[in-house]
């Protein structure tokens, strides 16, 4: 095994096309767990954590430029908390602040966990994520890089380097399932949002399905939009919960956040 | 491979397999058991550090990332011969029993009273819940912090 | 020639003050070195492979490959045990390595030494083993008639009830009075329990080091030193005195460090290679490396008469011990011996059973059986309360055992058993008011998960009695020994030096050798020496809540023997001059239980029952099944505290324990595999999920006790467990008859 250690954007995509088999670690926070409990032997590390073109946040003309680096505490700092607030209340249920402190958007994406609980707010605000290699950027909707479970749309050579977010400024929330009341990977998840300008509701569930989805109807559908989330997700039965259970649990977050949002 | 670091003030050298994690080097490496080794995955805070400030759990830390960073262990909080007043409050309220937990518990109090000098107690169950404690139910735990607050 | 030396008057540190620990300075400074943190010049690193199979027979294991890796000095299998193949706490059913066949997933199959551990990780990986699996016996209902899982049936012929079906540990029963007394009501239940982890969180780890001569100094993290060297020395073929047990820092214990788990493993691997060897095991091994909390199935009737006197309690009880023995038998007696609670009850027909299967093996943790009854006969109560219309606490009350009377053993009571003091205490600490809303998220259910502002969230109390032995039981030879060695030191005072090899696991037993030292002697210069098999005779193990009485007899023995003597001498010694003396307690003398009928054969079977009540207050958000734990009371019977503030906090740990097994706390499995062998899906209480803990000591000294100490560090994980699921029923109007309680319970079951 060998490791990288790149102090620029430019180096970090060089190396990259170099070593294609190179696994790209930030935070480390699911990376070392199969580093650590042997589920992993990469031939190569890209730390990241050097590449200052990738960390914190910046605003171009109303449009967020969240550093693949951005960690969770970061995240839930205002002003930043304030322009994404369902981004803000999902960082503070990630792990513990040890883990908020380490781990990133970046690596969230990177993942692509189904219970990744920076994805549904995401979702929700549309965003986009932005993509590089030595052989240029290109951005792609959250949706389309989400494709399958813990799968996702990056090329061998690619980085994530970016989420880009017009933020909606719509009343928004996030809700996470869990057994215990801190230190929990999701049962399941919610992101709503109401969009008053737009006429648009939006959900995003995480844990209940495949991939990360997003349901969205029109500001006058609300009585029904509860049942629409719950029958959009595919949740199974795991040793987090059952599929009946979850399914249950959306509807009732859904209720709960548009509850929030319109009041 | 080679990697330079500082911890507890001290430059270090340490010669690491890639894979290797900042706890095992710290553990195994540099004579520096003090942060334990509970879970390995991040889910108990035993381990936890202060990286260039921030506290982290060191198990989730590959050590090729410290390389030029600052550590500071449970074995950097005394002052000399001093114990810090955190160490010094879970020794007066009992919030000791196996141990195993502890310093980490030291580490995320001294990160969390730098933060917020006087936590309230919705705080510091907040500020703490990283960490694990499997022996004392956590009860003196918060008497330490509340002490230590108030020293 | 310097004055003799002379007892000083003592200041501080007396059995009944609160103590700081000894042991805190080096704990808060990192400078405490646990068993993990061992380090020898020249060492090697241990791995053990473990079984992918939770049934399975071996048909070949192939080496060749793993001895030719780098840095591996050498693969192990059960060819190179040296001595006995197998060893076991009780009965010797458990193989060092596995062959012919393996019984349970994770079970250790080869060891590895290398210079890195990831060596030891690839040369592992490298052995082929060669599976057939075999017909899996995991539903405990079907397993006694299954298939025999062991060659031979361990333990029978041990004057339990003769029972020859397979795969039964052991089948009990205990009968009194007229089991089927008639009475005005009767409620029945059926309740169920997972399997609960000790999650101590030191991992299991040591340090082997070749002596040189052939023996070995193992250094490890156990509850009792000379039972590991007598399980060792045998598998090794080596003597009891060439092998050295030495007690190395532990974090935890609860139960799960009574069986072996690394100890031989390495000790082989540091005699076959001349050096030192450590191995860590890590949290998902360490799941693997210990024994569980015995999941349970019990079908309970009790029937009462309108005024709430309880008259008849039938109860079966059914325990899943997995693969091997451990304490399964003394589990399985004890689940039945507590089963009707601390209530006098004069009619009582209690059958448990414990089975052998695939499953994880389980053994002990604190708690001991008495947990899983607990959770029954409580809810039982709770029901006949409901029935008859009468509050639970007056119920309690109304049936509260009292010193007299008679257990369903038939064994009388006769030291102190103030149950109704117990209760009553507990009872009238005064339960805070509901909180107002809105508040914070991490004070409502779901917690730092947001879930709710308010909405759906009901508040419930509960109560709960719960009980237990202290001490080992059924005529086991239980004692402890200590020595002391009086010196004067160069200033010319007094030192004493005391050796007990009792295991320090956090509980806080150093403290109490020191306080009962202390008092004994009046003497301020008084220091523990470390742990080991070498020094000093058995201190039997830190469980069954015996440790403070029992090193308490020993070290006041020993403490008197000594006195006596200096007296004799005249009170003083001369420097270089040294008394040195080693005595053994033993607890009042106990006898076995008459197979067929449970009832005692001596004058008891068990030493001494502590007791503890709880009241508890959740809120649950009841349309997403998510609980919030607000607040608890409790007030335990401790006999004498010798460190209130370390009983306080035996206390509220203990009460965290019962409070994890009621909410989150089990390992899954799925045809005999864990499926959840990690700390981020076997879930243990965090910060946010441990309510304020209000505790009251309900002083009375057992008078056959040194001191009247009693222990205490079971009945709080006993009663809690109970107290929080009564609470859960109040918030939600369910049943919740098994625990772990799952949000789909609440959302979803009947009530
Ligand atoms: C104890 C614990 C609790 C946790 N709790 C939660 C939780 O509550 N909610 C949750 O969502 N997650 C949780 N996680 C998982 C994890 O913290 C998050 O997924 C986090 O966002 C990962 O970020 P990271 O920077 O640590 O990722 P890393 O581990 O560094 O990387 C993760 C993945 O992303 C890839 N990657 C990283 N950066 C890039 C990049 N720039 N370009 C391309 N690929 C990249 C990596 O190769 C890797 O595959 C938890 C983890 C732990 C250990
Ligand atoms: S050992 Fe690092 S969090 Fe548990
Ligand atoms: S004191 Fe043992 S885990 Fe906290």
């Amino acid at each position: 095994m060998e490791v990288f250690t790149p102090r620029s954007l430019a180096e970090a995509l060089r190396l990259k096309a170099e070593q294609p088999s190179a696994v790209p670690i930030e935070g480390g926070t699911d990376v070392m767990v199969e580093l650590n409990f042997d589920r992993a032997r990469p031939e190569a590390l890209l730390n990241l954590n050097e590449v200052a073109e990738l960390r914190g946040w910046s605003r171009d003309n109303g449009l967020l430029r969240l550093g693949a680096s951005l960690t969770y505490t970061e995240a839930m700092a205002a002003p930043l908390s304030e322009q994404l607030p369902a981004l803000a209340e999902a960082s503070r249920t990630v792990g513990s602040p040890q883990i908020r402190n380490r781990g990133t958007l970046g690596g969230n994406l990177g993942t692509a966990s189904p219970a990744g609980d920076a994805l549904p707010p995401l979702l929700v605000e549309a965003a986009e994520v932005e993509l590089s290699s030595v052989r240029g950027v290109r951005t792609l909707a959250l949706e389309d890089f989400l494709v399958g479970p813990k799968r996702n749309a990056l090329e061998a050579d690619e980085l994530i380097t970016a989420v880009l977010v017009q933020p909606s400024g719509a009343r928004q929330t996030f809700m996470k399932v869990g057994p215990r009341n801190a230190m929990v990977i999701a049962v399941c998840s919610l992101a709503v949002s109401v969009d008053q300008e737009r006429c648009e509701l939006r959900a995003a569930y995480g844990s209940a399905g495949p991939v990360t989805g997003l349901v969205t109807a029109p500001l006058d559908e609300v009585d029904s939009f509860p049942e629409r989330v719950a029958e959009a997700a595919s949740p199974i039965d795991d040793v987090r919960g059952s599929a009946r259970y979850r399914r249950h649990a959306l509807r009732v977050l859904a209720e709960r956040g548009l509850q929030r949002c319109l009041t | 491979m080679k990697i330079e670091l500082s911890v507890n003030g001290e430059r270090k050298e340490a010669d690491v397999w890639p894979g290797e994690s900042l706890l095992f080097t710290l553990r195994e490496k540099l004579g520096l058991p003090g942060s334990k080794n509970a879970c390995e995955q991040g889910e108990c805070g035993s381990c936890s550090v202060l990286l260039d400030e921030k506290l982290v759990c060191s198990c989730l830390v590959l050590t090729a990332q410290a390389q030029g960073h600052e550590i500071v262990t449970v074995e950097g909080i005394a002052e000399d011969d001093r114990l810090h007043r955190v160490q010094e409050a879970f020794v007066q309220t009992g919030a000791v029993q196996c141990g195993f937990c502890t310093p980490g518990l030291i580490v995320a109090t001294v990160d969390l009273l730098a933060h917020r000098p006087e936590p309230s107690d919705d705080e510091i169950r907040e500020a703490l819940s990283g960490n694990l404690c499997r022996c004392t139910g956590y009860q003196k735990i918060f008497d330490a912090v509340r002490l230590a607050a108030r020293a | 020639m310097s004055t003799p030396a002379t007892r000083r008057k003592l200041e501080l540190g007396r059995v009944g003050e609160s103590v700081k620990r000894v042991d805190a300075v080096p704990k808060v400074t990192g400078e405490f070195a646990y068993s993990s943190d061992l380090f020898a010049a020249g060492m090697l690193w241990g791995h053990t492979l473990r079984s992918p199979h939770a049934h399975a027979r071996i048909l070949s294991i192939d080496i060749s490959e793993a001895v030719g890796l780098a840095g591996v000095h050498a693969v192990l299998t059960h060819d190179d045990v040296p001595g006995d193949k197998r060893y076991g706490l009780e009965f010797p059913d458990q193989p060092v390595l596995a062959f012919d066949r393996v019984r349970y997933f994770g079970e250790p199959v080869a060891l590895v030494a290398a210079e890195h551990p990831e060596q030891a990780r690839r040369a592992a990986a490298a052995i082929k083993v060669e599976y057939e699996p075999l017909e899996l016996v995991v539903d405990p209902e079907l397993a006694a008639d299954q298939p025999a899982i062991h060659p031979q049936h361990w333990t029978q012929g041990h004057g339990y009830r003769d029972d020859p079906r397979p795969n039964v540990v052991r089948d009990m029963r205990i009968e009194r009075g007229d089991p089927d007394a008639r009475a005005d009501v009767s409620v029945e239940g059926y309740y169920e329990l997972g399997i609960q982890d000790q999650a101590f969180l030191g991992p299991e780890s040591g340090l082997a080091v070749p002596d040189g001569e052939g023996g070995v100094d193992i250094y490890v993290a156990t509850q009792w030193l000379h039972v590991d060297r007598d399980q060792v020395a045998p598998c090794l073929n080596l003597s009891r005195e060439q092998v050295r047990i030495h007690l190395a820092g532990v974090g935890g214990a609860f139960g799960g460090r009574e069986d072996l788990s690394m100890q031989l493993h390495a000790a082989m691997l540091a005699l076959h290679t001349n050096r030192p060897v450590k191995m860590v095991y890590n949290r998902e091994e360490s799941f693997f490396g210990h024994v569980h909390r015995h999941p349970g199935r019990i079908w309970a009737e009790h029937r009462a008469n309108r005024d709430g006197k309880l008259v008849c309690v039938r109860m079966r009880i059914l325990l899943d011990g997995g693969a091997y023995a451990s304490s399964s038998t003394a589990v399985t007696s004890n689940a039945a011996s507590f089963a009707v609670g601390p209530y006098a009850i004069e009619n009582a027909l209690i059958e448990s059973t414990c089975v052998y299967t695939n499953n994880p093996p389980c053994g002990a943790m604190r708690g001991f059986g008495a947990v899983q009854t607990c959770f029954a006969a409580e809810a039982q109560m709770d029901k006949l309360a409901a029935e008859l219309g009468m509050d639970p606490v007056e119920l309690r009350l109304r049936n509260a055992l009292a010193s007299g009377d008679e257990l369903p053993t038939g064994q009388k009571i006769t030291g102190s058993m103030p149950v109704e003091e117990v209760i009553r205490r507990a009872a009238a600490i005064p339960v805070p008011d509901p909180e107002e809303l809105p508040r914070d998220p991490i004070r409502l259910p779901g917690g730092a998960g947001n879930t709710t502002r308010g909405d759906g969230v009901q508040r419930g109390v509960g109560f709960a009695v719960g009980f237990k032995n202290i001490g080992y039981s059924e005529g086991f030879d239980d004692y402890t020994a200590a020595r002391v060695r009086l010196f004067a030191d160069t200033d010319g005072d007094l030192v004493a030096e005391i050796y007990c090899a009792a295991a320090e696991v956090g509980q806080g037993v150093t403290n109490v050798i020191l306080q009962t030292a202390r008092t004994e002697l009046e003497l301020e210069n008084v220091m523990l020496a470390p742990g080991t098999t070498g020094e000093v005779g058995s201190a039997g193990s830190a469980s069954a809540s015996r440790m403070t009485w029992m090193a308490t007899g020993a070290v006041q023995a020993a403490c008197r023997a000594v006195r006596d003597e200096l007296d004799r001498r005249g009170g003083g010694l001369a420097s270089g001059d040294e008394i040195d003396l080693e005595r053994i307690y033993r607890h009042p003398r106990t006898g076995p239980l008459e197979p067929e009928t449970g009832q005692i054969t001596t004058e008891r079977a068990h030493v001494s029952f502590a007791a503890a009540a709880m009241r508890v207050v959740v809120e649950v958000d009841v349309d997403l099944g998510l609980t919030r734990v607000v607040w608890i009371g409790t007030a335990q019977d401790v006999g004498t505290a010798v460190n209130p503030q370390a009983v306080y906090g035996q206390i509220e740990g203990g009460t965290a324990q019962g409070l994890g097994l009621a909410l989150m706390e089990e390992i899954q499995t799925r045809d005999g595999l864990i499926t959840n062998a990690s700390f981020t899906d076997y879930l243990i209480p965090t910060a946010l999920d441990m309510p304020p803990v209000v505790a009251e000591l309900v002083e009375h000294p057992e008078p056959e006790a040194p001191f009247g100490v009693k222990g205490v560090g079971e009945p709080p994980t006993v009663v809690s467990t109970a107290a929080v699921m009564s609470a859960m029923r109040a918030a939600t109007g369910r049943e919740l008859n098994r625990v772990p309680v799952k949000p789909d319970d609440i959302v979803f079951s009947g009530s």
